[in-house]
């Protein structure tokens, strides 16, 4: 009996708490770094694409939303030919960004993309690049890996030794 | 003649007003259980959100009218008329302001407990004919709750009719003059404000249509303006009962300052209010607490109200 009498009264304080609506088109959401939105491609700081098209993202993904098809340069530097995301299909669950060995794919605090047209919300590689580097400022893939690339050899990578040559290894 | 035509106004009048009052009742109700609940309710229609209940009256006017294939056709069409029938019969006999309302008969407490008896009718048929093992249980619990409520709903008004002398609402009214009856009929008021809710199985007592056991209860089945009527019939019995509670317990009209008919509907807005409260705090209880309470607990309380009421009245009036 009492215990009703409390619930009735705490019920009644609660007149004059503040409400938490956020009364969102005319009110601007507070979204947080790490919100998992919309997904973009970033570039590494020389401008270059990061995405190495290893396809762990497209394999990662639960629900097949991510394809591509990888090519190599005349560098030696894979990239993917298309690399597209079907966002009707994307459930944001950010495996794709977990998944990602060179930082390329990043989920973004954005959720503002409805489209009347399904198709519409299929985003080419062209819509999904964009010119920064997203959340990892100054990595730079080629560079600290041990890949030989066009204009830079094995052990040339940062905090990288020489190759050991294993034939005058002997003692 | 003139007479007559007076009465026949006052009709028309409480019939608007009940309908005006009961879509902004639902207007209300949304608004104070997300003020409480710390939302907004509808506010994007109209000015606070006014409006929203007019658009979904126009929409629930246009949906699909669907009767089960299974369902029992006669019966499941008349059972919403029955629960706005009564309901709207019971209105009859509330005394709004000295000279306003509808009739006055000196069997006025018998009749409204009569028509909230048959109200019982409603939701029984209507899980019954709709041939779904959901709305039957929903009609039985309805049926059983109904049926237990009454008994010490109509035990609780005893005191008052004894105090007052007489079952004409008037007449109670009038014998509130000088003390409410909410003081020396303390307990009575208690147990006749629960047994109302339980009868118009409001959200604390709303086990008949309990939605997280019996999907809606005996209304499952209904679809359009067929569920429109179950639902403002529910909103205009929140009404009614606020009326009834005004008129046996808080002096009806009577007030200092202000015109009759403005203490009439402050009082009943207030109760209105309250069960909205209830409604956002209180959480529903099991069926067989429900049957516990109400023979266990109220029953042997509004008897020992009478009771002691009776011993009273008969102690008082043997001194003079």
């Amino acid at each position: 009996m009492f215990s009703i009498i409390k619930t009735i009264w705490i019920v009644i304080l609660h007149m004059f708490r503040k409400r938490e609506t956020v009364q969102y088109p005319d009110e601007e959401v507070k979204l947080r770094p790490r919100y998992r939105g919309r997904i973009i491609l970033s570039r590494d700081p020389d401008g270059g694409e990061r995405c190495v098209a290893c396809y762990l993202c497209s394999a990662a993904c639960p629900v097949d939303c991510i394809s591509l098809q990888a090519t190599e340069d005349e560098h030696g530097r894979r990239y993917p030919e298309f690399f597209r995301i079907n966002f009707s299909r994307c459930i944001y669950c950010g495996l794709c960004e977990e998944a990602c060995p060179t930082y390329a794919i990043q989920l973004t605090p954005d959720f503002e993309m409805s489209e009347a047209d399904r198709h519409n919300m299929v985003y080419e590689k062209e819509d999904l690049l964009i010119s920064g580097e997203g959340k990892y400022p100054g990595y730079h893939f080629y560079k600290v890996a041990g890949l030989k690339i066009k204009g830079k050899d094995k052990g040339e990578a940062e905090n990288e030794d020489e190759p050991i040559d294993f034939k005058k290894l002997l003692p | 003649m003139f007479e007559l035509n007076w009465s026949a106004l006052i009709a028309i009048g409480v019939l608007l007003g009940v309908f005006t009052l009961a879509p902004g009742l639902i207007w209300l109700e949304r608004r104070l259980l997300a003020l409480w609940q710390d939302r907004y309710g509808p506010n994007r229609v109209g000015p606070f959100g006014i409006f929203q209940v007019l658009a979904d009256m126009i929409k629930i006017f246009f949906k699909e009218d669907w009767i089960p294939p299974f369902a029992d056709k006669f019966v499941f069409f008349i059972a919403p008329g029955i629960i706005m029938l009564t309901v709207l019969m019971s209105f009859a006999v509330i005394p709004v302001a000295p000279g306003v309302g509808v009739m006055d008969i000196n069997v006025g407490v018998l009749f409204f407990l009569a028509m909230s008896s048959l109200g019982a009718y409603s939701v029984v048929l209507g899980g019954w004919s709709s041939n779904n093992k959901y709305s039957l249980l929903g009609g039985l619990r309805a049926a059983s709750q109904m049926i237990s409520y009454e008994v010490f709903m109509g035990l609780s008004l005893l005191g008052v009719v004894a105090m007052a002398g007489s079952f004409n609402l008037r007449e109670i009214v009038n014998a509130q003059a000088g003390m409410w009856n909410i003081v020396p009929q303390f307990f009575g008021f208690v147990v006749f404000m629960v047994a109302g809710l339980a009868e118009m199985h409001r959200i604390p007592f709303d086990i008949p249509e309990a939605e997280s056991e019996l999907v809606a209860g005996f209304h499952s089945e209904y679809s359009g303006m067929k569920f429109g009527m179950f639902f403002v019939g529910e909103y205009v019995g929140i009404v009614l009962i606020s009326a009834v509670i005004t008129t046996f317990f808080l002096g009806g009209w009577h007030g200092p300052f202000l015109p009759p008919m403005v203490w009439f509907f402050l009082k009943m807005f207030v109760f209105i209010c309250f069960f909205i409260l209830l409604r956002a705090s209180l959480p529903r209880p099991r069926f067989d607490q429900l049957m516990t309470w109400g023979w266990k607990l109220m029953l042997p309380l509004a008897i020992l109200n009478l009771a002691v009421t009776g011993a009273v009245l008969v102690a008082v009036n043997q001194g003079h």
